[in-house]
Formats: structure tokens, C-alpha cells, sequence
């Protein structure tokens, strides 16, 4: 077969590609350069400005969630690939299970567990204690985060870590590394591939989450998904909603191509 | 290799349990008397009852699998197509870009592939002056869409391993190209199919970002019904569905794990016996 019945397998799919990928997105351009009559206006671009507090809490809640995601995850994904084959197969599924479980039934329970008269205020009182607010503040919403996204930093790490030659670790210990010094110098840099990847996946849907912060954080602390989402289903400012999401956009795809720099993406263990 | 100290034990299984915490107790309650979601009263299997009586939610189970069936079998018979053609063609631009426009919905956030779609069927809608465009054919399209690059992702690294001079060596000996696409290249990639078929499956069923904004109010998923009974105070039928929704992916995972290690051991014994064949 030549080269040209090659390409023209492929057709169908790049055809797919250019409708239903790039048009979309020309589509999202073209909604936040017009206004609802369909000229040509700036209006929904500065009108961003507006929403600074937003994008300013949306990528601090996304940065906090990531960084507590990578500090609890890490030291997990060691522990799981320092166990015995067999057992790591297991712990891996039990790190999977709940991943394949709909968020938004997990986020759900997070919020039935911790309301103010929800089961762990329950029991608290029934221990004679006074309950704790934890509903509807700022921690709970970036716990949700943690919770619902953790798995996708642990299994990139993972990946790394089984990759990882114990003899180079043992050879850090014989030279008189301290275990600091193995882990800053020789375990951090070579599963830097794993930390970028789980970065990215927990960052991306952290920052873009509505679900969350509509559920734990009670619509007092909106995030920039639930201003897109309140634009196209109940306030159907398609135009400014537009112009969000493009500005969603550009900022996620800046932040994943600084983190390509620092780790190669393919070689990580992501989980696609 | 060192063992793990009972710190990093105990680190884990704190881990494990506060992962699990939350799912348990649901799971607890929906076994609960009363409509209460902090007392237990009693035992009853009275909400698991009002769930099977619910009949939007059995409607909306019902059209997510075949959603997910439909959307699957299309986007793993159009990636496997797309693959080989991707493998094989030399026009280095053509391929490149490909490959960069198949990473798109993968990094982008799922709002904002959702609300793009959603532009794209309104604005058609709009020029052809149809109204309420957003329904079943919009939702199939959208998942066809995200579970391509996955499919792609899957399938593509086979290629690398495979010999190519076994295509060439089919066609010298009187395969039709298209002949020997289906008896060397398809028997050779089979595995990874299927494995891309699984996942996108898995990611149909779960996907509730997309699916809500290119839903019309005719055609409702799952994720998409559990979103609107969340919006309000829930019964507790909704821990009945999330135990059976548990359970189910429990097993389906376990029997997975089954099925790879029957597999594997499969491909072992095989290659024993070849090994003994030859010696």
C-alpha cells in the first residue's frame, strides 16, 4: 500500500478531527469576540476583569488541592511499589476503585459526612462535644479537591517509582547519602516525570471543577467552572461564558506547556 | 530490599481508610430505615425498593449504557482505522498534526470541551433554525469525541513492536492489502482493541462534565440524573444507587484482574511450550 492509501485511512478521522475538535473551539473564539447579535466586540474580553477575584481564588484552591494531593500521594506511591508484587496489585485497585466510582456521588458523600448536622457533627455530639462548622468554607472545598483527585496523582507516581533502579538508591546509601539527600537528589529526580504528570492531572480538573465548590463550598466561594456553567445554564450569557472558557483554556495550556519543560510527558507514567 | 516499617503500614492504611470512609458510610446508610442520613434506625432494604420504582433513574441507566455501548464500539472502530493510518503515513506534517489535535481534549478541561461542543451544535442548530438540537445524536457525538484520542493513545504504541515486513510478507504472498490489514495487522493489535474498547466504555459511563453540557432534557444519563437529585436534599435511594454502583465497578475490576492474569499465565505456558518445541 502506498504512502497516499495511508493518509486516506486516516481521513475519516481527521475530518472527525477538524469538526468536531478545532471548529468547536474556532466556535468558542468567535462567541467571545461577538456579542448576543453577532458584531464584533471587546466587551466580553475586558469584562473578565470583573471576575479577577474568581480566576485569583480558582487557581489558588487548584495549586493548595495539587500540592496537599502530591505531598500525601507521594510517600503512598513508595510505600505501594516497596510491597510485595501480589500486594501491590491490590493496593493498586484500591486506589483505583474509588476513581471509577462518579465524583460526583463521592463529592456527595463528602458533603452528607461533614455538614453541620451530618454524621461526624452527629457523633460528636454524641459524644457530649460541641460540633465543628466545616461545611461551606474554604477547606472544604479544597478538601473535596484532595479527595475526589488524589488517585490521579498517586497512579502517575507509581508508574514512576516501579520504574525506578533500587540499586541507584543503594548506591546513594553506600556513598553516604543521608535519606534526605537520597530523596532530594536521586528518587525526587527520577520520578520527576511522575510529578509532573499527576501535577497536571490534578490541577486541570481542580481548577475547572463547579461540582465541588457548588456542593462543599455552598455557592459562597465560586470557582471559574461554576461562572461558565452559570453562563450557558442559567444566565445563558453564551458570550461571556465564551470568553471565559477561552481564557480557561489558553491559561491551562500555558501551565502544561511550563510543565512539559520541567518533565518529559511521555515518558511519564500518565495513565492514558 | 528493605521491608516497610510499621510507620509507612500505618500511613497506608490511614490513607486507604479515609478514602473509603465516606463511600462505606453511604453505603451503610442506604440500608437504613428512615429517611434520616445520620440516625440508623434499622435495617431495610426499603430505599433499594423506591430505586427500582424510580423509573427517570432506570430510564437514565438504560440510555447510559447504550450510550456508552454505541459511542464505544464507534470510537474504537474509527481510532483502530485512524492508527494504522497514522502508523503508516510518511507525510510528516500530516501526521504530526494529527497527533497534536488528537492531545487537544486530553489537556483541555472537560468544560471547556463540553461548552465548545455545545457552541458548535447550538450554532449549527441556529443556521439550519432547528431548535433544541441538544439530544441523543449531540451526546453520542461529544462521547465519540473525547474517547478517540484514548482509543488512538491505546492502540498506536503496538504498532512500534510489531515487524513490519509481516504486512509486506502477506501481501508478497497474494493478500490484498485490505486481506492482509484484517489477518496480520487486526490479529496483532487485537489485545490493545480491546483494551481501548474497556476504557472508552468506562469513560462514557462516567463521564458527567461533557454530557451536561450537550444534553438536551429528552435524553439524560446517569451522572446526569444523580446531578439533578443532588441539586435538592436526596433520599436516601441515592445511597442505594451508589452501593450498587460501587459494588458493580468492585467486581467489574476484580473480574478484569482475573481475566489479565488468566491471560498472562496463558501467554506463559504458550511460551514454554514453544520453547520446549525448540529445544
Amino acid at each position: 500500500m502506498n504512502n497516499k492509501t495511508y493518509n486516506g485511512i486516516s481521513a475519516p478521522y481527521a475530518l472527525w478531527c477538524v469538526v468536531f475538535i478545532l471548529a468547536p473551539l474556532a466556535i468558542v473564539a468567535y462567541y467571545a469576540l461577538t456579542d448576543s447579535t453577532g458584531a464584533f466586540t471587546l466587551d466580553n474580553i475586558t469584562g473578565l476583569s470583573m471576575y479577577a477575584d474568581t480566576i485569583a481564588r480558582s487557581v489558588y484552591f487548584g495549586i493548595i488541592a495539587t500540592a496537599i494531593c502530591l505531598i500525601i500521594a507521594y510517600p503512598l506511591a513508595y510505600f505501594i511499589s516497596k510491597t510485595k508484587a501480589s500486594k501491590q496489585k491490590v493496593l493498586l485497585m484500591l486506589v483505583m476503585v474509588p476513581m471509577w466510582m462518579n465524583f460526583l456521588l463521592r463529592t456527595y458523600s463528602i458533603m452528607v459526612l461533614i455538614e453541620d448536622s451530618g454524621i461526624i457533627n452527629n457523633f460528636l455530639l454524641s459524644l457530649g462535644l460541641s460540633p465543628i462548622h466545616m461545611i461551606n468554607t474554604p477547606g472544604a472545598v479544597i478538601f473535596g479537591m484532595v479527595y475526589d483527585y488524589l488517585p490521579f496523582m498517586v497512579i502517575p507516581l507509581y508508574t514512576a517509582m516501579t520504574k525506578l533502579d533500587v540499586k541507584l538508591i543503594e548506591a546513594a546509601r553506600d556513598l553516604g547519602a543521608t535519606s534526605f539527600q537520597t530523596l532530594r537528589d536521586v528518587i525526587i529526580p527520577l520520578t520527576n516525570s511522575g510529578i509532573v504528570s499527576g501535577i497536571t492531572m490534578v490541577f486541570v480538573p481542580s481548577v475547572s471543577t463547579f461540582y465541588i465548590s457548588q456542593k462543599l463550598g455552598g455557592g459562597k466561594y465560586t470557582l471559574i467552572g461554576d461562572v461558565i456553567e452559570m453562563q450557558f445554564q442559567t444566565a445563558y450569557n453564551y458570550n461571556l461564558g465564551a470568553s471565559i472558557s477561552l481564557l480557561l483554556m489558553v491559561f491551562i495550556l500555558v501551565c502544561l506547556f511550563v510543565m512539559n519543560k520541567f518533565g518529559d510527558i511521555d515518558e511519564g507514567g500518565s495513565i492514558v | 530490599m528493605r521491608k516497610l516499617g510499621t510507620a509507612s503500614k500505618i500511613y497506608m492504611i490511614l490513607i486507604f481508610v479515609i478514602l473509603y470512609a465516606p463511600i462505606a458510610i453511604l453505603i451503610f446508610y442506604s440500608f437504613n430505615e428512615s429517611n434520616s442520613t445520620s440516625v440508623f434506625t434499622g435495617f431495610s432494604l426499603r430505599w433499594y425498593g423506591e430505586l427500582f420504582r424510580d423509573e427517570a433513574t432506570i430510564k437514565a441507566l438504560e440510555n447510559t449504557v447504550v450510550l456508552a455501548l454505541l459511542s464505544s464500539l464507534i470510537s474504537t472502530a474509527l481510532g483502530t482505522i485512524a492508527a494504522t493510518g497514522i502508523y503508516y503515513s510518511k507525510t510528516r506534517w500530516y501526521k504530526s498534526s494529527l497527533l497534536t489535535v488528537n492531545n487537544i481534549p486530553l489537556m483541555n478541561p472537560d468544560i471547556v470541551t463540553g461548552i465548545s461542543m455545545m457552541l458548535l451544535f447550538v450554532f449549527v442548530g441556529t443556521m439550519l433554525k432547528i431548535s433544541g438540537v441538544l439530544g441523543f445524536m449531540t451526546m453520542l457525538i461529544a462521547h465519540i469525541t473525547f474517547e478517540l484520542p484514548y482509543v488512538i493513545l491505546n492502540i498506536l504504541p503496538r504498532f512500534k513492536s510489531m515487524d513490519k515486513f509481516l504486512v509486506e510478507a502477506a501481501c508478497d504472498l497474494g493478500c490484498t492489502p485490505k486481506k492482509a490489514f484484517f489477518k496480520v495487522t487486526l490479529p496483532y493489535i487485537r489485545t490493545e482493541i480491546i483494551a481501548a474498547f474497556i476504557m472508552a466504555f468506562t469513560l462514557s459511563l462516567d463521564d458527567f462534565v461533557i454530557s451536561y453540557f450537550v444534553s438536551g432534557p429528552d435524553f439524560q444519563t446517569l451522572p446526569i440524573r444523580i446531578y439533578s437529585m443532588t441539586k435538592k436534599r436526596v433520599t436516601p435511594d441515592m445511597y442505594a444507587l451508589s452501593a450498587l454502583i460501587f459494588v458493580t465497578v468492585f467486581v467489574l475490576l476484580i473480574l478484569t484482574n482475573i481475566a489479565q492474569d488468566s491471560a498472562l499465565r496463558e501467554k506463559m505456558k504458550k511460551r514454554i511450550n514453544k520453547r520446549r518445541v525448540a529445544s
